[in-house]
């Protein structure tokens, strides 16, 4: 049986630890409130894009002349998959999550005879699929985010995409991100970034009719060099927009964790506390008993 | 919203930097500046390096540098989407200058990285503007 000694070494313990995460949960609400803020502000940015891009790509479309960026490039044959997971653990399954969408999508297209190449932003992404795809790994980012997702940072990683597919080193580019639901909630997104797929969501079809509404735009120069200088201005857009969610997300999903982690430590401690109780009582009775036989002896 | 006023939206890719109702602003298009006054026909254009002027009581009431991105106009509204904004005011020519030399040294120490290459040359881009503008006002 444990002695007294060690309870206490044990409570001291699990204290700290408490003490750790009740620490790291505060840090992930305050950086969370940020995070969600910045996300909210850089939106009427990609919406006024996505606005432009929509009655845009839907004349490119009509005239036959969209750009491979928009259009694709007639091959679907390599897949680059951008993967967004933090740079530090302790966020409970956001990393996870991430990884098991990321398996199985390279396991499908594996079986559909497609090459499957990875770029992976944070180093957790890298520690959990080096083991079984080492040899698809292209290059890992870190610490992308630090202290907070820069728009610097998202046009380099567009930059070094595009790069990429002007050589022809792929066909197609998804980038996978954890989706801000709530703090509580993630959500695992995938979205196609080349060909880009316009997101079909309420707000889009909305934006279209008031186009539609609107009576057609006029171009300056024309269509086609407009959309040379938006689509890669675009990507860059939209992998900053997941740099944010996923930023956000982490944050969430850190202290949902750190929160039930604390919780876990209290519950502990409490029972550790009752056991020790019980020991310290325990050997006072025995205690007593050893005197009082000793007494009676006499 | 007043009948002759347009309603002006400056956003950069972190936030939206400015949004008011002004008098006319002309907007640096690819293809020349453009002014924006209520009733403008909708059009979709690609903006150059250069100053946005917000016209107020037909002077210039401000100037922004933007370095490049796009524009699009309504009859009533104005959207500018920006990739870097600043008050022309707040632009200091020695770190302008110094910019410049930066960018034209990554240049040559890019070497074969394209990636590199690329993102300095931009920045040259930007620098030059942003000097032209400093020593060129136009409008008043």
């Amino acid at each position: 049986m444990a002695s007294l000694k060690d309870f206490r070494v044990r409570i001291a313990s699990v204290k700290s630890t408490q003490r750790i995460t009740s620490a790291m949960k505060m840090v992930a609400a305050a950086k969370l409130r940020r995070a969600q803020e910045e996300a909210i502000a850089a939106r009427p940015y990609s919406e006024g894009m996505e606005r432009m891009l929509g009655s845009l790509a839907e004349s490119a479309a009509a005239s036959g002349n969209a750009p491979p960026l928009l259009a694709g490039n007639g091959k679907d044959d390599t897949h680059l998959i951008v993967i967004m997971t933090t740079d530090r653990g302790l966020c409970g399954g956001f990393n996870g999550a991430i990884g098991r969408w990321t398996r199985q999508r390279i396991l499908s297209l594996k079986a559909e005879g497609k090459e499957v190449k990875l770029l992976i932003v944070g180093r957790k992404g890298r520690g959990i699929l080096r083991a079984e795809f080492g040899d698809m790994i292209i290059d890992t980012l870190e610490d992308t985010a630090r202290p907070a997702p820069r728009f610097e940072t998202a046009a380099e990683i567009a930059q070094r995409v595009r790069t990429m597919f002007e050589t022809g080193k792929f066909d197609v580019c998804t980038i996978v991100y954890n989706k801000f639901i709530s703090a509580l909630t993630q959500d695992v997104t995938p979205q196609q970034l080349i060909p880009f797929a316009l997101p079909e969501t309420d707000e889009a079809k909305d934006d279209d009719n008031e186009v539609k509404g609107n009576a057609a735009y006029e171009y300056e120069p024309n269509e086609k060099d407009i959309l040379t200088d938006l689509l890669p201005r675009n990507l860059s857009v939209q992998i900053f927009r997941a740099m944010l969610e996923s930023f956000a997300s982490e944050q969430g999903a850190r202290m949902t964790a750190m929160d039930s982690a604390t919780r876990n430590a209290g519950e502990m401690i409490d029972r550790l506390t009752i056991e020790y109780n019980r020991t310290r009582q325990a050997a006072i009775t025995t205690e007593l008993i050893e005197i009082i036989s000793g007494a009676e002896a006499l | 919203m007043t009948d002759n006023a347009v309603q002006f939206e400056l956003v950069s890719p972190e936030k939206l930097l400015l949004s008011e109702d002004v008098e006319m602003v002309v907007v640096p298009g690819a293809e020349g500046d453009f002014g924006c006054l209520p009733g403008h026909a909708p059009m979709i254009s690609t903006v150059r390096p250069g100053v946005i002027h917000v016209f107020e009581g037909g002077s210039v009431k401000t100037r922004i540098f933007v370095a490049g991105g796009f524009a699009e106009v309504t009859t009533s509204r104005c959207t500018v989407l920006a990739e870097e904004a600043v008050p022309l005011d707040e632009i200091d020519r020695t770190s302008v200058e110094k910019d410049l030399q930066d960018a034209n040294e990554d240049i040559r120490d890019a070497g074969g990285n394209e990636v590199q290459l690329a993102l300095a040359e931009a920045r040259v881009a930007t620098a030059r503007a942003k000097l032209a503008a400093i020593d060129n006002l136009v409008y008043q």
